[in-house]
This record gives C-alpha cells, structure tokens and sequence, in this order.
C-alpha cells in the first residue's frame, strides 16, 4: 500500500549521496517535523536499505514503507 | 547504546580522516555522543589553514585508490570537514585536540579550525570516553 504523497510532511532527496549523508540528512529532517508525521527519503546508496533498518529500530522512529524502484531506494519514515 | 563512541584519530590522511568523519556522523544520526581525540598527523590535518588541502591518502590507496577517491569526490561525497560538521550540527559530537600533538607540532588552539572545541589531555579523554569503544584511526 503506498502512502498519499499528501501525507508526507517532508521530503528528504538523497539521491547521489554517498553514506552516511542519507541517514545524516534523514537525522536532520526527523527534527523538523511533528512526532507522527511522516517523511519520505530518496537514496541511491545500497547501503541505504539496512542503514534505514538499523537506523530506525536504535532511534525508536518507525520505517513504514520501504520499496525500490530503477536503483533509487525510498523509505517512509513516521517520527516516534 | 547511551555509552559514547570515541575515535582516537592519529592519521592525517583524507581517506582515514574520511572513514573516521562517517563513523562519527553515523553514530550522531543514531543519537549516539561521539568523543574525537586528534592526535599527531590528524590534528596536522584540523589546522584552519590546512583542513581544506590535499592530504593525500595512505600508501596502501596506490594509484588505483587515487582514482576511485577522486571519482567519489567529484560525484559530490562531502569532504571529511564538512561531513565533521554536519556531524556536530546533528549530535553531540565533541572534537578534542591532543595537548602533546599540539606541542609537538608547536600550534595554539587558535591555530585550529573552528570545528575542533578545545584542547584536553589524555586522562579527560578517557573521562569522557566512560565505558565506550575506543576506535584508533
């Protein structure tokens, strides 16, 4: 099930950036929003996908979407 | 996982200095703080009239880990200050100078880049450093 773009608070373009800027960006992006709210992340990285993993189950924020389309990972994140 | 993470770094090299910045600005994403204690060739390196030179690499890169480095940079990998910087900006990420690398290479705390926060001793490292890893780079 994909989330409503319009449910996204904000959106966090990692594309291109090379580990650990999507997690580092994403970081960053968590403290501007509500708890709640959600984010999504565009990365490139292929490390990306267990970073986010690992990177949400530490920080108690919730991975809700996790899919990857021609080489581009996307994640949602809901801020805890 | 409150215990710090703290990286002793010794070497002056972009690619350790490199590797060393993406330890400490991915445990500040994770919320973790992170102690960096600049010794010798490292603390060279946070000179504010150095840190944005060409430190070259270590000498196992060869000519082919040249390349591959240079080909990261111009792809846009941050350089391991900024990466420090946004490490800091992120967490607590607190950037110490050796205050016998300091003497040995004969520099004043003002002779250091804005991003280092001060000059301590070995023995206020290990205090802060509590029960944490200690990681040498």
């Amino acid at each position: 099930m994909a989330t409503d773009a319009k449910q996204i608070a904000q959106v966090v373009d990692a594309k291109g950036l090379s580990c650990p800027m999507p997690i580092v960006k994403t970081a960053q992006a968590v403290k501007m929003v509500a708890p709640g709210e959600l984010i999504e992340v565009l990365a490139t990285d292929p490390g990306s996908t267990k970073d986010f993993v690992a990177w949400a189950k530490t920080t108690g924020n919730e991975l809700v979407e996790q899919t990857v389309d021609a080489g581009v990972y996307r994640f949602v994140i809901r801020r805890k | 996982m409150d215990e710090p993470i703290n990286l002793v770094l010794f070497s002056g090299t972009d690619d350790k200095l490199q590797a060393a910045a993406v330890l400490a600005a991915g445990a500040a994403a994770l919320g973790r703080p992170v102690n960096v204690f600049l010794q010798y060739w490292a603390l060279d390196a946070f000179r504010a009239d150095r840190i944005g030179r060409d430190h070259g690499l270590a000498p196992e890169a060869g000519e082919a880990g040249r390349r591959a480095v240079d080909a990261l940079a111009k792809a846009g990998q941050a350089s391991w200050a900024e990466t420090f910087r946004q490490a800091k900006e992120l967490g607590s990420v607190d950037i110490q100078a050796c205050s016998l690398s300091m003497d040995l290479l004969g520099i004043e705390e003002s002779d250091l880049d804005p991003v280092v926060d001060g000059v301590e001793g070995v023995t206020a490292f290990y205090l802060s450093a509590g029960e944490g890893n200690i990681v040498f780079i």
